[in-house]
């Protein structure tokens, strides 16, 4: 069992402070640094995987199996170790992705270099891609998972039951694949507080609290600013948000003093609602929540209250999100400006589809930008853009060099052609028994 | 009948999963949601996105949150995998649902146009 802190026992409150330090794999890593060093926080979570990551990643660690985790996990690692081993907090993250033991590896590594005393749990289990009978329908439209293209993984999402044993390891990182967003935040809510996690009003509370906290600073006024309209003080300064949670599961939602941003009870139920498919039955590993009684108090400037959660007993099955490969996406553009740009672009446009009939493939032109005449002061200036997706690489580059070809053989004036091919992978989701499923704790030292 | 614009009555978030579109709806003063319930239907937000949304749009009610979720399904191209739009997320459709008209919530007290 983990020991509290000492200076959170000696204000003898048994709440826990839970921080966001990632809402996804793009984010901001100062911030975090920042919330661990003077935030007084128990625990911070990463959550940094986004539905496609794993599938990619499953493929980076294919060619190269030292790979497979976030990109950015030893810039994440390296920024944050030494200030959070020093705090005492503890970092909970599912930046493993489709190599949870690489990165529990390389965070070893890195602590070792930096001359500190680390105790990494690595979470496996998730990837069942083995033991999956690629011709079970999806749930999507019951065609059979590999219908469409290779399937390249297939995750299960873990609930919070995977990782208390992680937890309970005393490691100080607890790195996994996938599991579900919220319950990154509740079993280090459970471990601490003691909770149990068969009871759903219980998960209830923890699994709210995760899903107002996994999105990171959309919480205190990120993707909320709109000038003169819903303004936002000091965007640029953005500071992440943490939850003060008691055993009872009531929380305070808060954010650092001296940051930017803005969280008040907008922008809280902005993050409540948030991709929340039926506001009575938020599915979940863990818990079915249900959102009908939650009540957001604000109760001083960027602290708001959060109470009644409810939720009814777990899923018996759990979701595996199964990616494929779905070939490629086109992208091309090129600049117009001046009198008459949007014509050219349009005609641009029509020469570029004439020219890829032959391809037989849908294409998707837009002409986006300043779509100005050249009035006084204004520079005119538009962009020509043609998508199309395509099974094979070489139909993807027959795309952009019809677009790269528009500088001899298109319009007048047309300037600064870019590029760009994708490769695109399809999502799919099937149910799984939770007996299928065996998560598994692994211990990694540095000393 | 006086018109006004949703922007300056209520802020929107959009969210995703696959191809379904998840728009939440607050007014700015909670005196306004019964008018927002009222006039912001499942119906009228269809229509605002026209054949964009090519299944029926489902509303939620949330009254503890004054808040209204629209689940669009069938709204954003075949999802992320297969969109062709500059925004395959259709994280700007929140964006867009504002610039709706609806009835003034004052249409009784206001000069008719």
């Amino acid at each position: 069992m983990f020991e509290v802190p000492e200076e959170k026992a000696n204000l003898g409150s048994n709440s826990v402070r839970i921080g966001s330090g990632a809402g996804f794999a793009g984010d901001r890593i100062q911030p975090a640094v920042d919330l661990v060093r003077e935030g007084d926080l128990d625990d911070l979570v990463l959550e940094c995987l986004a539905e496609r990551t794993i599938a990619l990643a499953q493929q980076r660690r294919r060619s190269d199996p030292s790979t497979g985790f976030d990109s950015r996990a030893e810039q994440w690692f390296r920024a944050l170790l030494p200030v959070a081993l020093d705090r005492g907090t503890r970092i909970v993250s599912n930046l493993g992705a489709a190599n949870p033991l690489g990165a529990g590896r390389l965070a070893i590594g890195i602590a070792h270099e930096l001359g500190l005393l680390c105790r990494v749990a690595v979470v496996t289990g998730d990837d069942v891609l083995d033991a999956l009978d690629l011709s079970t329908p999806c749930l999507e439209d019951g065609r059979p998972l590999d219908a469409r293209g290779p399937v390249v993984s297939a995750n299960a999402y873990l609930g919070a039951d995977a990782i208390t044993p992680a937890l309970a390891t005393g490691a100080d990182l607890v790195l996994t694949g996938r599991v579900a967003d919220p319950s990154l935040f509740l079993a280090p809510l459970a471990d601490r507080l003691g909770w149990d996690l068969s009871d759903p009003a219980t998960a209830a509370h923890g699994t709210l609290v995760g899903h107002l906290l996994e999105c990171g600073s959309q919480l205190t006024g990120g993707y909320f600013a709109d000038p003169g309209h819903k303004d936002v003080p000091e965007l640029a300064r953005l500071g992440y948000p943490w939850a003060d949670v008691s055993a009872n599961g009531e929380a305070l939602l808060g954010k650092l003093p001296g940051t930017g941003g803005l969280l008040d009870r907008r922008t809280a139920r902005e993050q409540l609602l948030y991709e929340i498919s039926d506001p009575g039955a938020y599915l979940t590993p863990d818990v079915i929540l249900n959102l009908y009684g939650v009540t957001l108090t604000e109760t001083a400037p960027d602290r708001v209250q959060v109470t009644g959660a409810a939720g009814s007993s777990r899923p018996d099955q759990l979701k595996v999100s199964v990616g494929y490969q779905a070939g490629h996406r086109a992208e091309a553009g090129i600049s117009y400006a001046g009198p008459g740009c949007v014509e050219r672009a349009r005609l641009a446009g029509d020469v570029v589809r004439q020219r890829l009939a032959a391809l037989g493939k849908e294409l998707r032109i837009d002409v986006v930008g300043s779509l100005s005449d050249g009035a006084p002061g204004e520079v005119a200036q538009c962009w020509l853009r043609v998508a199309g997706l395509t099974q094979s690489l070489v139909e993807a580059e027959t795309i952009c060099h019809e677009v790269e070809s528009l500088y001899t053989n298109g319009p007048a004036g047309g300037g600064g052609v870019r590029t760009h091919i994708t490769e695109v992978i399809g999502i799919l989701s099937t149910l799984v028994d939770r007996d299928a499923v065996t998560p598994t704790t692994t211990v990694l030292e540095a000393s | 009948m006086s018109e006004v614009r949703l922007y300056d009555y209520a802020h929107a978030r959009a969210g995703d999963k696959g191809d379904t579109s998840i728009l939440s709806v607050f007014p700015f003063t909670d005196g306004d949601y019964p008018w927002l319930v009222r006039e912001l239907t499942a119906e009228r937000v269809q229509q605002h996105f026209g054949e964009e949304f090519q299944a029926e749009v489902r509303r939620f009610e949330v009254p503890n949150v004054q808040g209204l979720q629209f689940v669009c399904r069938q709204a954003l191209a075949g999802g992320v995998t297969t969109s062709l739009a500059l925004d395959t997320h259709g994280k700007s459709l929140s964006s867009r649902l504002l610039a709706l008209s609806l009835p003034s919530p004052n249409a009784a007290e206001a000069p008719s146009t």
